[in-house]
Parts: structure tokens; C-alpha cells; sequence
């Protein structure tokens, strides 16, 4: 039995071989002691501060915003050690993993931004990574390959089914299986078997918790909407925790809609998914009539992964949270104004926040307050970027300057 | 009836061990697929454990993966799989046919719908990879309404809680884990702990079928030594399919040789 409830409602629970049961209680005791030993959480904090750079600034936007009506902040944890928010919790699971006496890591990573949070956690921490990665994120994502591998993880790249996020999620586990015993699977985000949801979303509370105190100070009232990017849903359960019991403020998950939610080339699982099992957890995927998961697609690595965390399904089938998608192009332009107008480049996934945001704010027709969680920076995504749209980019600067 | 139960009184009398080999089914193409199974059976198998293929089997290693990904590339869908388990059933009516797969297949079209389909199909045992005997509750409820055993692993570190809670669902028979890790030849199979097999016996569980690396006679032998009920081999039995996938002649000939082998050790 387990001591932390492995359910949201009806989502979430534990659907792993039984070979992974005793590792998944083992974690949930070391997890509920840790949450209870202040030692480890000055160890946490400590870190947090002195070596990530928290609490993040809540910066409030100059020139983003033409309605009048709407004031939009971002929540920096693009400014966090790393370049984006999965530090926080990556931090604190390499401290379970060493309490629990382990000295290897199994991490699995879309865009590189898990993967190179693991890597400096473990660099730091005196622990061996090894990174699941799909043969085709390698690919997209070269600099953060070269970032884990300086930073001494081994990557391994996933060739097997379509070579993304999902894949490398298959290997992790794999690898897990066969080696629980002195190997931690520190996994990435807020989804996968009890009790990784929780874990992930407390040890990302701060992300709400620092929002909440730096809105109040700055506005001296609650956010009227608080805005998210949704993968698997770490950052978005990060902002959200702390905010779900304040009934007026709206919770925002804005998808992946990748080529458009109306093709098969998109990542909105909850918007447009139903429910099953992949990875260890009940919750909205995308799956063929037969249960069969398809391949899930966005301009986002990151993004790019055919199921949600389970919570973020609770929160969507109880109306607690509103769950929308954004394109390809609509978060591509969102990444440029950003860059144009506030002097910051945001990561491609909150990008996809931020254009939802951008929409609520040209919309709003009485005073509206909303909080983007900025979930990344975006230099990873600058050649990626560049080849979508450098050659329009290059010639208006061009223009410009003659 | 009650097949699983035929099986081992019969093989207690004649103090045989089981042997029962894995395949995917649908791999690499339907009529394949049915003169395997068939191979198997005729060539001496004590009983079938059938895979239907899924895309994402994080409990299997690259070799039944392979044999998923080529049933699905031509275009396998558990209806068909049904079909072939139908086909099987009406040649062999005593076989006992387990069915193994992953929870998302069960779920999509409803758990009773599945379990009504597999009943129909002639489906004696279903093993579910990812749900542990925690998660088992509503599966063992509705397969036994269909007259399906809902089949439970036994890991080698299971916590007594677990093999507790094993005890109180398990029939049909057991799947002991030899190892951890994921299906796959690669990795031998390490000997039951005596203990292990001991408690389980205690706990008066339905008989327990050592899994995971059997690739080898003797292995069938220091199983049923080691007092399992018999062994189950997958992917040694998938790596013949895959070699002889140009000369299907040749495929059926060598896996009637390796399940007459892998039987005869269980004498």
C-alpha cells in the first residue's frame, strides 16, 4: 500500500512491471522522510539559492502588451541555472538519490533541458548519468547534447519507434528495471507512476509560492490568470500548486498544437486525447482506436510527447484548471516579439504559453493581471529557430540597415 | 473448463515440468503466425503464452519489441490477434493460451469488452506487464465474471505484502521472474531463490512458470529443480522467427526442433 495518495481522482496510480513496485515505495518513503527533515531541506534551499539562483525575478512587461486593460508578468526560470525551471526539482531528486544511498542516474529527455539539468545535478552531486535521449531530439538539440556530455553524463540515443520523448522514456525504464538497485530513474516531469507526479510538482511548488509573494508585493492583489506551457506538465504544476485552492485565479495549460489540433500533428493530449495508460499513469494520451500511442509532434522538443501528467488531468476533468493548444506558428511568433520587444528569447515551449497569454491580454475588456511561467530560455532553440525563420529575420534587419 | 488446472494434475502424474514458449502474435503476418503457434503446439508445448503487439512494451526487450514492430507494420490490430487466437483454439481444444500484454490495449475499448473478446476467442489466462498485483483489483474482478485467470508476477524482490496480496487472486499459474530487466536471451535467467519458490509454495499460489532469459534445455531443467511448475521462453523462441524470416520453412523446422528440446528437459 502507499502512504501518499497515487491518485488524482481517477488518473494517475502505478501501472509498472511489478519488478519496479519496491524502487517506487522505496522513493515514496525516502521522499515523505526528506519532506520531513528540515537537514534536507537546507540542503534543498541551499541550493536552490546559492548555486540555481532562486527565488527567479517576476518581471513585469514594457512593451509587450498594447491593451491598456492587460498587464502581463513573466515568471523568469529562464534565469535559473540551466536556462530553464527543471533545475528546481532535478536538484531535489539527486539529494533523494543520494539519501537512498544510490550512485547512478537514468534520466530520459525531450529537448535537452531535463537531460542538462540532470547532468549539472549530478556533476555537482558526485553522481554517473546516463541520458535517454530520441535519436531525433539528438539531432534537434546538439548543443544540449554537447552541454550533458561536458558536463560528464553519458547520452544514449533512442533509435527504437519514433525516436522522440516518448522513446526514451521506454529506455529509461528499461535500463530502471534491470538496474533499481543502485540506479535512481530521475525522471523528468510531472507525469509517469506515483509517486514521480508528486514529487515533481512539490519539489516545483516554489515556482507558485515565489509567484504568489512577488505578485502580492508588486500589485497587491492575486493574478486574475496564471499561464503555462504543458508537456508532461512540470512547470505548469509548478506555477499552478500553489495557486489551486485561490478559486478566482484561472489556471491556463496551453498544449502544443503543433501543425493544428484539426491534424495528426500535434502534442495536446487533453485537448484533443482520451484516456489510457502510457508510462505508469492513467491520464489523457493520444492513442489509435486499438489503444495503439501515436506519435505526438511540435516545433518543441520539449513539448513533443503523446501524454500529460495526471494531475493536469484531474484539474482539466474537474474544471479546476482550462486547458487550450497553440500552434507551431502562433509560438514562433510569440518567440520572436518576445525577443523584440523585451530583449529576452524565450524557450519554444513557453513560447506556446506566451502566445495564449499574448491572446487573453489583446482580449481582455476589463483590468486583467496575468502571470506567464517562462519556463525556459531559448538559446537551444536558435538554430532551430533560425532555419524556420532566419532567412526572413536576416533580410528585414537588412532592410533596416540600409 | 479449466485448462491450466488439466495441465499441471496431468503433468504432477507424470512428474513432468511445462513447457511454455512466448510469440508474438500477428509476427510476422497472420497465416505465419498461425502455423507457428500451431509448430509450437504440435512440436510438444505444454501450453501458449501469446503477446499481442503494442507500440510502447517497456517491459520487453529489443527482440519481442522487433516482433511487435513488425506485426504492426503490417497492420495487426488485437481484433486480428483474436482471430488467430480463434483459429489456434478451434485446432487445439486442451492447450491452455495465455494472452500477455500491455494495460493500454485492455483499456481502449473497455476492460470488459477485452475480457469478453479474449473469453470468446478462447483466451484461458491474461497477464497484464504494467499492472502490478497493486494495480489488479478491477482486472481480476472482471476476468474472473469471463472465466479468464488474471495471471500475477512474482519478482525476485518482492515484498511480502506483495506475494501476500498475490497469494489472495493468483490462479492459473505464476509468472516467476528469474531475473530483473526487461524479456530478452541476453540476460540469462538466474535460479529461483529457493525461499522465493518456498513462501510461494506456502502461500499455496497457482503454480509457478520461471520466465525472463530461458533460452536453454538445461535452464527448463534447473527450473523445474529449483521447483517451478515448468518454464516459459519468449525470446529465444522470437530470435528463430527473426532469423528465418526469408525461409519460412526453415522457421517452422527449427522452432519445432527448439520446443521439442526445451520439452524434453522438462522430463
Amino acid at each position: 500500500m502507499n502512504q501518499l495518495d497515487s491518485k488524482f481522482g481517477e488518473f494517475g496510480g502505478m501501472y509498472v512491471p511489478e519488478l519496479l513496485i519496491p524502487a517506487l515505495d522505496q522513493l515514496e518513503a525516502a521522499f515523505i522522510e526528506a519532506q520531513d527533515d528540515p537537514e534536507f531541506q537546507k540542503q534543498f534551499y541551499e541550493l536552490l539559492t546559492d548555486y540555481a539562483g532562486r527565488p527567479t525575478p517576476l518581471t513585469k512587461t514594457r512593451n509587450l502588451v498594447s491593451n491598456p486593460k492587460a498587464t502581463l508578468y513573466l515568471k523568469r526560470e529562464d534565469l535559473l541555472h540551466g536556462g530553464a525551471h527543471k533545475t528546481n526539482q532535478v536538484l531535489g531528486q539527486a539529494l533523494l538519490t543520494k539519501r537512498m544511498g544510490k550512485t547512478e542516474v537514468i534520466a530520459e529527455t525531450g529537448a535537452g533541458q531535463h537531460g542538462v539539468a540532470t547532468a549539472l545535478a549530478c556533476s555537482l552531486l558526485g553522481l554517473k548519468a546516463r541520458i535517454y535521449m530520441g535519436a531525433k531530439d539528438v539531432e534537434r538539440q546538439a548543443p544540449n547534447v554537447f552541454r550533458m556530455r561536458l558536463m560528464g553524463a553519458e547520452v544514449i540515443p533512442v533509435n527504437s519507434g519514433s525516436g522522440t520523448l516518448k522513446d526514451a522514456v521506454n529506455e529509461a525504464m528499461r535500463d530502471w528495471s534491470a538496474t533499481y538497485n543502485d540506479a535512481h530513474y530521475l525522471l523528468g516531469t510531472a507525469a509517469g507512476p506515483h509517486p514521480f507526479p508528486t514529487i515533481v510538482r512539490e519539489f516545483h511548488r516554489m515556482i507558485g509560492e515565489e509567484t504568489k509573494k512577488q505578485i502580492l508585493e508588486k500589485e497587491g492583489k492575486l493574478p486574475d490568470a496564471v499561464v503555462a506551457c504543458v508537456g508532461g506538465g512540470s512547470n505548469a504544476i509548478g506555477i499552478f500548486a500553489d495557486f489551486i485552492d485561490d478559486k478566482d485565479v484561472r489556471l491556463v495549460g496551453v498544449e502544443p498544437g503543433g501543425k493544428g489540433i484539426h491534424t495528426h500533428h500535434h502534442g495536446a493530449a487533453i485537448s484533443t486525447g482520451s484516456k489510457g495508460i502510457l508510462h505508469g499513469t492513467y491520464s489523457y494520451i493520444m492513442q489509435n482506436q486499438d489503444g495503439q500511442i501515436e506519435e505526438s509532434y511540435s516545433v518543441s522538443a520539449g513539448l513533443d510527447y503523446p501524454a500529460v501528467g495526471p494531475q493536469h488531468a484531474h484539474l482539466h476533468a474537474t474544471g479546476r484548471a482550462e486547458y487550450v493548444a497553440i500552434d507551431d506558428d502562433e509560438a514562433l511568433n510569440a518567440f520572436q516579439i518576445l525577443a523584440q520587444k523585451e530583449g529576452i528569447i524565450p524557450a519554444l515551449e513557453s513560447s506556446h504559453a506566451l502566445a495564449h497569454a499574448l491572446n487573453m491580454a489583446d482580449e481582455a475588456e476589463e483590468e486583467t493581471l496575468i502571470v506567464v511561467n517562462l519556463s525556459g530560455r531559448g538559446d537551444k532553440d536558435l538554430a532551430h529557430v533560425h532555419s524556420i525563420i532566419g532567412e526572413r529575420v536576416d533580410s528585414a534587419s537588412n532592410k533596416e540597415n540600409s | 473448463m479449466d485448462r491450466y488446472n488439466s495441465l499441471f494434475t496431468g503433468l504432477r502424474e507424470k512428474s513432468e515440468g511445462a513447457f511454455v514458449p512466448f510469440v508474438t502474435i500477428g509476427d510476422p503476418d497472420k497465416q505465419t503466425s498461425i502455423d507457428i503457434i500451431s509448430t509450437l503446439v504440435e512440436a510438444g508445448a505444454d501450453a501458449l503464452e501469446l503477446g499481442i503487439p503494442f507500440s510502447d512494451p517497456i517491459a520487453d526487450g529489443p527482440t519481442i519489441q522487433k516482433a511487435s514492430i513488425r506485426a504492426l507494420d503490417n497492420n495487426i490490430t488485437p481484433a486480428d490477434c483474436f482471430e488467430i487466437i480463434a483459429a489456434v483454439r478451434a485446432k487445439y481444444a486442451d492447450v491452455p493460451i495465455g494472452l500477455l500484454l500491455y494495460s493500454n490495449l485492455v483499456l481502449a475499448n473497455g476492460i470488459e469488452h477485452f475480457y469478453a473478446s479474449a473469453a470468446e476467442a478462447g483466451v484461458d489466462s491474461i497477464l497484464i506487464a504494467d499492472v502490478p498485483v497493486r494495480e489488479s483489483g478491477r482486472f481480476v474482478k472482471i476476468a474472473r465474471n469471463h472465466g479468464i485467470k488474471q495471471i500475477l508476477i512474482a519478482p525476485p524482490n518482492a515484498s511480502e505484502a506483495t506475494l501476500q496480496a498475490l497469494s489472495e487472486s493468483s490462479e492459473g499459474y505464476t509468472y516467476l521472474l528469474g531475473r530483473a530487466g526487461v524479456t530478452g536471451a541476453e540476460t540469462k535467467a538466474e535460479m529461483p531463490a529457493s525461499e522465493l519458490v518456498a513462501r510461494l509454495s506456502e502461500l499455496n499460489v497457482a503454480p509457478p512458470l520461471l520466465g525472463f532469459g530461458i533460452s536453454k534445455p538445461e535452464q527448463v531443467r534447473e527450473a523445474i529443480e529449483a521447483g517451478a511448475a515448468g518454464a516459459i521462453s519468449g525470446s529465444a523462441t522470437v530470435n528463430i522467427i527473426e532469423r528465418n524470416l526469408e525461409d519460412k520453412a526453415a522457421m517452422l523446422t527449427e522452432l519445432a526442433t527448439f520446443v521439442a528440446n526445451m520439452k524434453a528437459a522438462t522430463k
